[in-house]
C-alpha cells in the first residue's frame, strides 16, 4: 500500500515529452501551476484541462499512473474543500443544516479548489515521471546557475535534491519491510485513535532513520570514492542545449497562457469570475 | 613499481563509551605490509572484524593510515594533493548495492564517475558504453536501478568504477549481500573483466570459491595479515585456516578428510576436477 506512492517517480517512456530539455519543463509546468490561479472561469478550467489532457497524452504516461499519485493527497484535497464548502459565508443559500450553510459560492469556490489542486498535483507530477531526477537537477541547477554570485550552493542543493528523490522508492520498500518486521512481532499498527496509532509509528520510525542515516553514509563514501567533490571542474554527461521542439513547447505554453490571461480577463462570463 | 603498497600500515581509531568520551584506542589494522603487482588478482580473506574492509578503504583513501604508508600506484595516499589520483588509479566497489548506485537510470549511475573527473561529453559516453558492455548491462543501459537484481546493480557498480578507467579495482566485500546466483554473477564479470581489461583486482571477501583463481592471497585477523600466498598454499593449510574461523571450499575440505582417513592425496586440492584426477591416480 505505501508503495502505491507514486508522486517524484520516473516513469521510463519515450515520447516527446521526455526528450524535451528539463529547463522547458520546469519552467512550463510553473507557468502551468500559475496559470491555474490567474483564471477562475469555466473556459479557463477547461482551456487548462485541455493542455493538461494534451500534455499527458504527448507524454504516454498512463492516466492511471498519475492519478494513483493523487492518493497521498486525498486528505489534504478533502480537508480544503470541506472548510471552502462549509466556511464561505457569501452568497444565496444552498442547504441550511443546524450550523452548516452551503451556500452556491462556496461549492463554486470549494470545486474549483478541488480541481485546482488537483490538476496542480497532476501537472508536477507530469513533470516528474518524464524527467530523470538527475536532468532535473540538472535543469534547476542550469536555471538558478546565476544564484552562484550571491554565494547560494546551487549545485549541493540540486545534488541533493537528485539523492532525495533517488532514495525515496527504497525507503518506501524499507519502510514496508520495517512495518512487516514489526507486525511479525506482534505491533498493532491499525487499531486505536489517532494518538495511539502516531505511538505506533514510532517502532517503525526510529529503525528507519537508523537505517537512512547507515545509507546516506556509505553513499557519501561511495561517492567519494568516485571522486565526487562539488560541482566545480565537473564535466556533464547529458548536457543541457535547446532544441527546435524546446523552442515549440515554449511558445505552444506561452501561447496558452495568453489564452488563459484574456480568458480571466476579458471573456464576459461575469458570473462565473470573482 | 608496485601497484598497490602498504609498509608497518596501522589504522586506530578511538574507542568511546556511551557518553562520547574516549577510553582508549582500537587498531583496526595493526603493522600490515602487502604487495600487489600491476595486473594481478590478489584475494585479502578474513573473519567479521579482522579488518579486511578497513584496509580495503585506504586503497581508495577513504580512511588514512595513522602510521605507516600506503603508497597506490606510486602515491601517498596521505598527501592531500594526491588524494584525487590515488581515488581515479583505484575504483572501489561496494557490499551494498543499493547504497553506491547514485544515478537513476543505469547510464547516468555509469556516467557520474567520469563526470566528475571532467571528462568531455563524447568521451563519457564512448566510456559508458564500453564498461556497460564490459559487464554485459549495456540492454539494461535506461532502467531504473531499482529494477535490477542485486548481482545486476553490483554489475552496474562495477561499470561505474571501470569507466573511470582505474588500473585498479578494489571491491569491498561486492557479494556479501547477493544471493548464489547474484555472486556467480560478479565473480564471473570480474574474471572476464580481468581478461579484457588487465586491470589489477583486489577481492575482499570471506567466501572461499571465489579466491580459488587469485594469484595471490592474504588472510587477515585482528588487524594482522597472518597468512599470505598462493590459494594452494593457502587452502593446504586446513587446521590454521579454522584457526582463523575461516573455512575452506567443500573439495578441499572433502580432500583433507580423505587424506586424514590414509589415502595418498596432494594438499591444497581446490577444484573438483583436481580431486577427481587425483582420485583416479589412485591405484
Amino acid at each position: 500500500m505505501i508503495r502505491d506512492i507514486t508522486i517524484g517517480q520516473y516513469y521510463p517512456a519515450k515520447s516527446v515529452i521526455h526528450r524535451l530539455d528539463p529547463r522547458v519543463k520546469i519552467v512550463c509546468t510553473l507557468l502551468f501551476l500559475i496559470s491555474l490561479f490567474l483564471q477562475n472561469s469555466i473556459l479557463g478550467y477547461v482551456i487548462a484541462t485541455l493542455f493538461l489532457g494534451a500534455v499527458i497524452c504527448a507524454s504516454r504516461v498512463p492516466l492511471k499512473f498519475i492519478v494513483k499519485g493523487l492518493k497521498p493527497v486525498i486528505m489534504l484535497l478533502m480537508i480544503t474543500v470541506l472548510f471552502n464548502l462549509f466556511l464561505t459565508r457569501e452568497g444565496s443559500e444552498l442547504i441550511h443544516i443546524w450550523i452548516f450553510r452551503i451556500t452556491d459560492k462556496g461549492l463554486r469556490i470549494a470545486v474549483y479548489m478541488a480541481i485546482r489542486l488537483t490538476y496542480l498535483i497532476m501537472g508536477s507530477s507530469i513533470m516528474t515521471f518524464t524527467t530523470t531526477p538527475n536532468s532535473l537537477t540538472d535543469g534547476i541547477e542550469k536555471l538558478l546557475h546565476p544564484l552562484n554570485k550571491i554565494k547560494v550552493p546551487v549545485h549541493e542543493v540540486a545534488m541533493m535534491m537528485s539523492i532525495a528523490l533517488r532514495f525515496i522508492p527504497i525507503l518506501l520498500e524499507e519502510t514496508d519491510k520495517i512495518m512487516k518486521a514489526q507486525i511479525a512481532r506482534g505491533a498493532d499498527l491499525e487499531s486505536g485513535n489517532i494518538i495511539q496509532k502516531a505511538k505506533a509509528m514510532i517502532p517503525i520510525l526510529v529503525p528507519l532513520f537508523v537505517s537512512a542515516f547507515r545509507r546516506a553514509n556509505d553513499l557519501a563514501m561511495a561517492m567519494e570514492a568516485r571522486c565526487y567533490r562539488g560541482g566545480d571542474g565537473r564535466t556533464k554527461m547529458k548536457p543541457l542545449v535547446y532544441h527546435g521542439r524546446d523552442r515549440a513547447a515554449y511558445v505552444v505554453t506561452v501561447a496558452y497562457m495568453v489564452l488563459i490571461f484574456c480568458v480571466g480577463r476579458y471573456v464576459p462570463f461575469h458570473i462565473w469570475i470573482f | 613499481m608496485d601497484m598497490i603498497q602498504s609498509e608497518e600500515l596501522i589504522f586506530e581509531y578511538e574507542k568511546r563509551d556511551e557518553e562520547g568520551n574516549v577510553i582508549g584506542m582500537n587498531r583496526a589494522i595493526d603493522g600490515v605490509d602487502i604487495h600487489v603487482s600491476p595486473g594481478e588478482f590478489v584475494a585479502i580473506l578474513g573473519h567479521n572484524g579482522s579488518g579486511k574492509s578497513t584496509l580495503a578503504k585506504h586503497m581508495n583513501a577513504i580512511l588514512v593510515p595513522t602510521g605507516g604508508t600506503m603508497w597506490v600506484n606510486g602515491r601517498d595516499t596521505k598527501e592531500p594533493a594526491e588524494l584525487w589520483n590515488v581515488r581515479q588509479s583505484a575504483g572501489m566497489v561496494f557490499q551494498n548495492p543499493d547504497n553506491q548506485i547514485i544515478g537513476t537510470v543505469v547510464e547516468e549511475d555509469v556516467g557520474f564517475g567520469p563526470e566528475n573527473l571532467g571528462v568531455p561529453t563524447d568521451e563519457i559516453w564512448k566510456r559508458v558504453e564500453d564498461s556497460l558492455k564490459a559487464v554485459g548491462m549495456l540492454e539494461y543501459r535506461s532502467n531504473s536501478p531499482n529494477k535490477l537484481s542485486g548481482g545486476q546493480k553490483q554489475r552496474v557498480a562495477i561499470a561505474g568504477v571501470i569507466a573511470m578507467e582505474p588500473q585498479c579495482i578494489v571491491l569491498d566485500e561486492p557479494t556479501a549481500m547477493l544471493d548464489p546466483n547474484g555472486r556467480k554473477e560478479v565473480i564471473r564479470t570480474i574474471q572476464e573483466l580481468r581478461k579484457k581489461k588487465q586491470v589489477t583486482v583486489i577481492l575482499i571477501t570471506h567466501y572461499m570459491e571465489e579466491v580459488i583463481d587469485a594469484d595471490k592471497v592474504y588472510v587477515m585477523d585482528s588487524g594482522h595479515v597472518v597468512m599470505h600466498g598462493t590459494p594452494k598454499e593457502i587452502f593446504s593449510q586446513v587446521d590454521l585456516l579454522k584457526k582463523y574461523r575461516l573455512d575452506v571450499p567443500q573439495v578441499t575440505m572433502l580432500a583433507e578428510e580423505l587424506r586424514k582417513k590414509g589415502l595418498d592425496l596432494p594438499k591444497g586440492i581446490l577444484r573438483t576436477q583436481e580431486l577427481v584426477e587425483a582420485l583416479c591416480q589412485l591405484s
